[in-house]
């Protein structure tokens, strides 16, 4: 994308503003923490924080509200990868190995018969 | 001989190839962060026990702060220049190298205190996930700063040459940064807060 100087300029304003919201939610992170949540809220209200701070700067500095259909799929198959990356961990409580025969049938498995 | 699509976009893609280019390698970067963060879920839902409060909150903060008000002067260095403000360019990627420096200095003064203490990457499960996250997003600084600092010093000549090309280049650099910049937001409340 090429925009024109008029059309930067009138973006200036934006960035300072988006660039004022992320302090405030940093703050609010920081304040958040110090209700001392159990921990899965803790984690789903960080994150929910962190995914809006992420969206932001994506959005607004990175020029993704308005970036050509390449970026965008390049983007849409990383999500994706990203995605089964975070759920490769289940797979770990799938893996049997080193776990003692009575656990597994105690646990209902087959134990290999 | 002139390399093709440095300025203008490609018919087929609309993009230049620097843009295509520099988000690719965002999104090879996606994966690299991507694994370490799965590792570190691997490791902390294995963990009998995970350490809270181990590290300074305040410093993470104010780190936070540090690179955020970095994107800012990032993305108004190039603005800055779509503008033809050629000081204030200089004046807010200069501000981006300080504010990168600062960082480190404060992420120098941390790792001090906690090499001091004993604690190192093998003192703990966490200690090592922390030092590996926060070590390579270290290095992505240092390059962005390697970057910034050939673009304030001899790479700056080619404003007189072919502006439309140095603001593109600078555009590019921006978007590395502002994906440092992100990556620190996930980094600040999963290490320093959860």
């Amino acid at each position: 994308m090429h925009p024109d100087p008029a059309e930067v300029k009138k973006t200036v304003r934006r960035y300072f503003m988006i660039g004022a919201a992320l302090l405030v939610f940093t703050g609010v992170t920081v304040a958040a923490n110090q209700f001392h949540f159990v921990v899965p809220v803790a984690i789903t209200v960080a994150l929910i924080i962190a995914v809006m701070k992420g969206s932001m700067v994506a959005a607004v500095f990175m020029h993704l509200s308005h970036e050509r259909r390449w970026i965008y799929g390049a983007l849409l198959l990383t999500v994706v990868l990203f995605i089964a990356l975070m759920f490769m961990p289940l797979l770990t409580m799938l893996e049997h190995i080193g776990t003692p025969l009575d656990a597994l049938r105690a646990a209902g498995g087959h134990a290999g018969r | 001989m002139n390399i093709p699509y440095t300025v203008e976009e490609r018919p087929d893609t609309g993009l230049a190839n620097g843009k295509l280019g520099i988000w690719l390698f965002l999104a090879s970067e996606v994966m690299l962060f991507g694994a370490l963060f799965s590792a570190y879920i691997i490791l902390r839902v294995g963990a009998l026990e995970w350490p809270h409060g181990e590290l300074s909150i305040k410093l993470g903060a104010i780190n936070t702060v540090i690179l955020i008000s970095s994107s800012v002067t990032m993305v108004m260095a190039w603005a800055s220049l779509k503008m033809n403000e050629w000081g204030k360019h200089r004046l807010y990627l200069t501000l981006t190298f300080v504010l990168a420096l600062v960082f480190l200095i404060n992420k120098y003064f941390e790792y001090s205190a906690h090499l001091a203490g004993g604690e190192g990457p093998s003192h703990s499960t966490f200690l090592a996930i922390y030092f590996t996250l926060t070590g390579l997003h270290g290095l992505h600084i240092v390059g962005g700063m390697i970057v910034m600092g050939y673009f304030l010093g001899p790479g700056s000549k080619m404003w007189k040459t072919s502006p439309e090309q140095f603001a593109n280049r600078i555009e590019y650099t921006g978007l590395y940064w502002h994906f440092v910049d992100l990556v620190w937001i996930f980094l600040f409340p999963v290490l320093y807060l959860l």
